[in-house]
C-alpha cells in the first residue's frame, strides 16, 4: 500500500532507481552509477555517530556531479584500495513528497564486501536519505546521503556506499 | 606479568626489524604495560570536547578503557573506565554530561574526579549484610591518570616517572601544538577506521615520509604534496616524535616531472580534477607550511593538509588490530564558508580520504604476508644506516628507526651497542 499522495508510477520509478543503484555499484559500473544522478546533485557519506551529535564531519562529500566524477576517476586511476566485490542489499523505500517537486526517499542498506578469495564480511549498514526527481517515469538522484551506522570503517572506504 | 622478552636484533641501528614484533602476543602484552602505561604522555582528547562541567568522553590508552571528565570546579580528570567492584565499564556512552557516574551492575557511584563515593547497601539492611566496616572507598577507586593540558590538547600518563609534559614534547612538539592550537578550536566531528594490523605498523606509517608520495599517488598526481617540494623530517632529541612537513609551492612541475619520471605506477599530469576545490589552500599559518604532520609518541598525530586539520589517536585493540580515531577540527572564528571549505577538504583525510585510504590496505597486506615469519626482518635503510639525524628532505625512513630505538628503550630490549 503506497503512502497517500505517492503515485504508483513514482513508487515504481524510485524502486527501479534503487535497484539500478545497487546493481551498477555491485557490477563495478561506477561510471554508469554516476548517470543515476541529476546534473545538479550531491553525494555524501556520513556516520550516525556524528549526525547524532550534530557534527558536520564527512567521510565522503561530493558537492556536485564533477566531484562525483573526480572520485570515480581517482578510484580508477590513482587510489589503491582493498580488492573486493561489493554487494548492496537495499530495503523497501519510504517515500514522501518533498519540496520543489522532489521526493524524499529513505531506505536501509546493507553493504557486504567479498575479497578475491571469496571471503565475505558485512562492510557497512545504514540508511540512505535521498532527494529524487521523477520525470516521465524516470527517477534521478538530486541528493543522496548515506548515514552509516557502521562508523567504524573496516580497513578503508573506497568504492561508493 | 609478561615474561622477559628476548629479541634478536640483526643490527643495532634498527635498520632491520624482525617481523615477529608485529605478531607476538607477548610483545603486545608487554607494550601495553611498558609503553602505553609506561613513562609516556598519551594523547587523550581535546579540551574543546569537554566544554562544560559534568562533560565526559571515553577514550583508550593502549587497550585500557579510559574516561575523561570535567568536574564541577572545571578541572579535567582521567581514570580507567572500569568499576572498582567487578570490573564493569562505568561509562557506556561515548560521551555525555552527568553529575556523577554510576555503574549499572550494582550501582557503585563515582564522582567526576573518578573517586568512589557510594556503594548501595554498604551498611547492609536492618543490621544485616553490607560491606566490612574497614572497606575503604578512598583506596578502592579506579586507577587514575595524571592529566596535563597543553594549549587545549589533553595528555595523560599512568606512570609516576614520566618527565614533565613540555620536556617530553620537546621544542618542536610544543611548537607544533601551539601552531595548531593558536586559537580556540571547534570540533567538526570524528571518523574511525578499524585496521587488521599491528598498531606499530601505523606508528611507522606516520613516520614514513618515503611512502607518502608513492603510495598516496593522489598527492603527486594532483600536486598536493611531492617529494620535490621543500620540506623534511624533524625529530625530538630522543627520536621518539617526528614531523613530516612541506612548504607550499616550492617546486615546479618540471622538477617534479623529472624526479618521478619512470617510477612505476606514478604519473603526473595524467589527469586533472574537474572541480579543484579540494586542492585549494587558504594560507592560514605564518610559517608557510601546507603539510604538517607531527607525530607524538606513542599514540598521537596532528595533521594539516592544506586547510584540513585533525588529530589522530592510535587505539590498539589486539596484536593484529587497531583503530584510527580521528578528530577533525576548525577554529571557533571560522565563518560558514571556511567551515564548508574545511569539510570539503576532509575528503582528503580519514578512512575514505584521497590521500589516506591506502594506509589501511598497506598495513593489512603486511600483516597478512608476514604472519608466518619467525626470523625474517623488515628493511629500513632509505636515508641511510647508523646515527639518527634530522633531514632536509623526505626520502628517508630514519624516523621509523627513531621510533624503534625509543620503543626498545621503554621495552628494555635494546640490542648491544644500540643507537639512540
Amino acid at each position: 500500500m503506497s503512502a497517500p499522495g505517492v503515485p504508483r508510477e513514482v513508487r515504481d520509478a524510485i524502486a527501479d532507481l534503487l535497484a539500478e543503484y545497487a546493481l551498477r555499484l555491485d557490477e563495478d559500473r561506477l561510471e554508469e552509477w554516476i548517470d543515476l544522478f541529476d546534473a545538479d546533485c550531491s553525494y555524501k557519506v556520513v556516520t550516525r555517530e556524528n549526525v547524532e551529535q550534530g557534527l558536520p564531519n564527512i567521510l565522503i562529500w561530493c558537492a556536485n556531479k564533477d566531484m562525483i566524477r573526480d572520485r570515480v576517476d581517482s578510484y580508477r586511476n590513482v587510489n589503491e584500495y582493498n580488492l573486493h566485490w561489493d554487494r548492496h542489499v537495499i530495503g523497501a523505500p519510504r517515500i514522501r513528497a518533498g519540496d520543489s517537486g522532489a521526493w524524499q526517499v529513505e531506505a536501509s542498506y546493507s553493504l557486504f564486501q567479498t575479497d578475491l578469495e571469496g571471503v565475505s564480511r558485512l562492510f557497512s549498514v545504514g540508511r540512505y536519505q535521498a532527494s529524487v526527481l521523477v520525470t516521465d517515469g524516470l527517477a534521478r538522484l538530486r541528493e543522496l546521503v548515506a548515514v552509516a551506522d557502521t562508523g567504524s570503517i573496516p580497513t578503508l572506504l573506497a568504492t561508493p556506499v | 606479568m609478561p615474561q622477559a622478552l628476548k629479541i634478536d636484533w640483526p643490527r643495532n641501528d634498527y635498520s632491520r626489524v624482525p617481523f615477529r614484533l608485529y605478531h607476538d602476543p607477548s610483545v603486545y602484552a608487554l607494550e601495553m604495560e611498558r609503553v602505553f602505561r609506561g613513562p609516556v604522555w598519551n594523547y587523550l582528547a581535546l579540551e574543546a570536547e569537554l566544554p562544560n562541567p559534568g562533560d565526559y568522553r571515553t577514550t583508550w590508552i593502549g587497550d585500557s578503557p579510559v574516561v575523561v571528565t570535567r568536574a564541577q570546579d572545571g578541572t579535567i580528570h582521567a581514570f580507567v573506565n572500569r568499576c572498582a567492584h567487578r570490573g564493569a565499564q562505568i561509562v557506556r556512552r561515548t560521551h555525555g554530561n552527568a553529575a556523577e557516574l554510576v555503574c549499572i551492575y550494582h550501582r557503585w557511584c563515582y564522582n567526576l574526579q573518578g573517586e568512589l563515593i557510594g556503594i548501595p547497601f554498604r551498611r547492609g539492611l536492618k543490621g544485616e549484610g553490607g560491606m566490612p566496616a574497614d572497606f575503604d572507598l578512598k583506596t578502592a577507586g579506579p586507577r587514575h591518570l595524571t592529566v596535563a593540558n597543553f594549549h587545549g590538547v589533553l595528555f595523560g600518563t599512568f606512570s609516576a616517572d614520566t618527565e614533565p609534559l613540555e620536556q617530553y614534547l620537546g621544542e618542536f612538539g610544543t611548537g607544533m601544538i601551539e601552531r595548531f592550537m593558536h586559537k580556540p578550536v571547534r570540533v567538526l566531528g570524528y571518523s574511525r577506521q578499524m585496521v587488521n594490523g599491528n598498531w606499530k605498523l601505523y606508528a611507522e606509517n606516520l613516520r614514513d615520509t618515503y611512502h607518502a608520495s608513492l603510495l598516496h599517488e593522489f598527492f603527486v598526481t594532483y600536486g598536493v604534496d611531492r617529494a620535490t617540494q621543500r620540506g623534511g623530517v624533524k625529530m625530538d632529541a630522543r627520536h621518539r616524535h617526528n614531523m613530516n612537513h612541506a612548504y607550499a609551492a616550492t617546486d615546479t612541475q618540471e622538477e617534479a616531472r623529472a624526479a618521478y619520471a619512470g617510477q612505476a605506477g606514478v604519473a603526473l599530469d595524467r589527469m586533472r580534477l574537474r572541480d579543484a576545490s579540494l586542492l585549494k589552500y587558504v594560507p592560514e599559518f605564518a610559517d608557510g607550511m601546507n603539510l604538517a604532520a607531527p607525530t607524538i609518541f606513542p599514540n598521537m598525530l596532528l595533521i594539516q593538509i592544506n586547510n584540513t586539520l585533525a588529530t589522530r589517536q592510535i587505539r590498539p585493540k589486539a596484536v593484529d588490530s587497531f583503530e584510527i580515531f580521528q578528530t577533525v577540527f576548525g577554529y571557533v572564528d571560522d565563518d560558514e564558508e571556511m567551515t564548508r571549505h574545511r569539510l570539503l577538504l576532509a575528503n582528503l583525510v580519514g578512512p575514505a580520504g584521497f590521500v589516506s585510504m591506502e594506509d589501511g590496505e598497506a598495513i593489512e597486506i603486511i600483516q597478512k604476508a608476514t604472519r608466518p615469519e619467525t626470523t625474517a626482518s623488515a628493511v629500513f635503510e632509505m636515508g641511510g644506516r647508523g646515527p639518527l639525524t634530522d633531514l632536509a628532505h623526505r626520502v628517508t625512513e630514519t624516523p621509523i628507526r627513531g621510533f624503534w630505538s625509543y620503543w626498545s628503550e621503554l621495552m628494555g630490549v635494546e640490542p648491544e651497542g644500540a643507537i639512540r
